[in-house]
């Protein structure tokens, strides 16, 4: 297990994270999500022992590896560059971490190659150990990394955004195989994305950050439909977010009070987050006015998989909302007036 | 179309081109002619002669002393400084490089005199140099000191843009694997860095053979003794031996084109050129 008990890490003024607090348990698949700036790769870091926090503790599980350097942590990282050795070649590069340990402990010439071989054949590269890093397409090439920090044996594998610099087919068959991979293994592992649908499909927890703190953690599917904050709803799917009014256990938008499956406590400004597939159309009789139901003027509309996704704006406003209609239905035509009905939405107070 | 216009020069292409071939040839490649041809003017029996003089011969010795100590020098001094500046952040960085860059922007005899201030009869260090019998100035220590002060930009120079660019993640992957910091260096910093290294040192090293104005203030020119290679040219010359002068001169100029051969020679084998970096 991991644990990291009220880590905080500061660069001159800016406050890189701010008292985190995370347990990992054995196995878990877990995914740091977060816009650029949230600290989800400093923490990586500190996790890795390439950067140390200012405050707070670390554990892998008994021992407090706080202090402990990367080389003595026993872990695996991989970093969205690869960061494969351009001297070396492919089999090489697997073995190194072998054929640097001390004299005492490190295998013969031989055992270090037959290994690199058998990492290359699990990575589905086992032809390639005599060639360089050159040679290889991107996906290729971190997977060698992969096999690099494989080769170890770790007891956490650390990925730094490791499917950042690679193109979107590729990407996706990665993805798929390390879900594959990490089932297969189970090796306790922690990666970086700022992508929400790569951090979705892969993970067993996700941890949204922004600025330095957790804003949620949990599996993705609690993530996306119950986000904690305006932030989450907005950072992981897509989101439309309206400035509302809460007052007597009504919602209003505007002068219109809008009738909502939720109930709403409280009172003052708030926000009214919703997703594209979240919405009905009101009855087409209502002359799309329907009370409680959002008048939608559509500007544009495109085919997104089986749903028309609509881009329309709701009348004296500039704000562009997005709603996701079935394609079964023919599209509506630019230009007309539909009214929308809100099945499924969160409200945040506004501070 | 496009390729029609490339390989079809206008007229004002033509002329640029011409006057550039015209100013290499004017101030570079004729004034290279000539050291060889005054050099061989009365034969290569003359020639030789002037090379293996005593004085000459001593003048060379000291010239490859002067680099044997100061290149390795600078080339350790080099990789550490601009280790230091492209892997790490700290206080004072940007002093640093503006220092490095010092030799370049100080006039040589400038940086010469600065030694004989140090270490002269009357410097600061003069007393207690002369106490304990350490003759630094007009001696081959100043020499060495002077031309390893004129000659250490030259790697460090080389090296910090090309590690910038490399940044850390190499390092760190090899030390996520359990490498030492030596390990580290040896296995994976300095094969990244093996051919922006080996050019620098080539610039050193010409430098640091070449060098005059700063030697020639802390030398003393006693003959024999504390004489370079450029240091006899210049004696020569003034003595009206020209073909000795020019004979020591076109080894000078050899070493010049030989070390533009090698660079040449890294740049066409390894597809690194300068300021790309190695890819």
């Amino acid at each position: 297990m991991i644990r990291l008990e009220n880590i905080s890490k500061a660069f001159g003024d800016f406050a890189a994270l701010k008292g985190i607090n995370l347990d990992i348990k054995d196995g878990e698949f877990v995914a740091l999500l977060g816009p650029s700036g949230s600290g989800k790769t400093t923490l990586l870091r500190i996790i890795a022992g390439l950067a140390f926090a200012d405050e707070g503790r670390i554990w892998f599980n008994e021992t407090d590896v706080s202090d402990q350097k990367v080389a003595d942590r026993n872990v695996g990282f991989v970093f969205q560059h690869y960061a494969l050795f351009k001297h070396m070649s492919i089999a090489d590069n697997v073995g190194f971490g072998l054929s640097v340990r001390p004299r005492k402990t490190r295998p013969a010439k031989d055992v270090i190659r037959a290994r690199a071989e058998e990492l290359l054949d699990l990575v589905q590269l086992g032809r390639l150990g005599k060639r360089f890093p050159s040679q290889l397409s991107g996906g290729q090439r971190q997977r060698v990394a992969l096999a690099r920090a494989l080769a170890v044996e770790p007891q956490l594998l650390l990925l730094d955004e490791p499917f950042g610099a690679l193109d979107a087919k590729v990407r996706k068959e990665l993805r798929r195989w390390l879900r594959q991979l990490h089932e297969q293994m189970g090796l306790t592992s922690i990666f970086v994305t700022h992508d929400q649908e790569e951090a979705l499909e892969l993970a067993d927890r996700v941890v949204v950050m922004d600025h330095g703190v957790i804003e949620q953690l949990g599996q993705p599917d609690e993530i996306y439909m119950n986000p904690a904050s305006s932030f989450v709803s907005g950072f992981v799917g897509d989101n439309n977010s309206l400035p509302v009014v809460v007052q007597d256990g009504q919602v209003r938008f505007q002068d219109r009070v809008l009738s909502l499956p939720i109930i709403a406590e409280g009172s003052g400004p708030a926000r009214l987050d919703f997703r594209p597939h979240d919405v009905a159309l009101s009855m087409a009789e209502a002359g799309g006015d329907a009370a409680g139901s959002l008048p939608l003027t559509v500007n544009g509309v495109y085919r997104r998989g089986g749903d028309w996704r609509v881009e329309g704006t709701m009348p004296g406003e500039t704000r562009v909302l997005e709603i996701d209609l079935p394609a079964i239905e023919p599209a509506p035509a630019v230009g007309s007036q539909l009214g929308l009905t809100i099945r499924h939405a969160r409200l945040f107070p506004v501070a | 179309m496009s390729t029609q216009s490339q390989n079809r020069l206008s007229g004002g292409q033509i002329a640029l081109i011409g006057l550039c071939l015209a100013f290499l040839l004017a101030f570079l490649f004729l004034p290279l002619v000539a050291v060889f041809v005054e050099a061989l003017e009365k034969g290569w029996e003359a020639y030789g002669a002037a090379l293996v003089e005593p004085d000459a011969i001593s003048a060379i010795k000291l010239t490859l002393l002067v680099a044997a100590i100061s290149v390795p020098v600078n080339i350790v001094f080099g990789i550490a400084a601009s280790w230091a500046i492209a892997k790490f952040d700290f206080k004072g960085k940007s002093f640093l490089i503006t220092l490095i860059d010092l030799p370049f922007s100080v006039s040589p005899v400038v940086a010469g005199l600065i030694f004989v201030l140090l270490f002269g009869a009357q410097g600061w260090l003069g007393p207690w140099l002369r106490e304990n019998d350490i003759q630094v100035i007009f001696a081959v220590p100043g020499i060495v000191l002077a031309t390893i002060f004129i000659t250490f930009p030259f790697v460090a120079r080389e090296l910090i843009p090309l590690m910038m660019e490399q940044g850390k993640d190499d390092e760190e992957a090899a030390l996520s694997l359990g490498a030492s910091g030596f390990q580290t260096f040896w296995h994976v910093t300095l094969p990244n860095i093996r051919f922006g290294l080996l050019y620098g040192v080539l610039l050193c090293n010409a430098r640091a053979m070449g060098e005059f104005g700063a030697v020639s203030v802390v030398s003393g020119h006693l003959r024999g003794l504390t004489n370079t290679m450029p240091l006899h040219v210049e004696i020569l010359y003034n003595e009206y031996n020209f073909v000795a002068a020019f004979a020591v001169a076109s080894l000078l100029a050899g070493l010049a084109l030989l070390t533009l051969v090698f660079k040449s020679l890294i740049e066409w084998k390894y597809g690194y050129s300068h300021g790309s970096a190695g890819h």
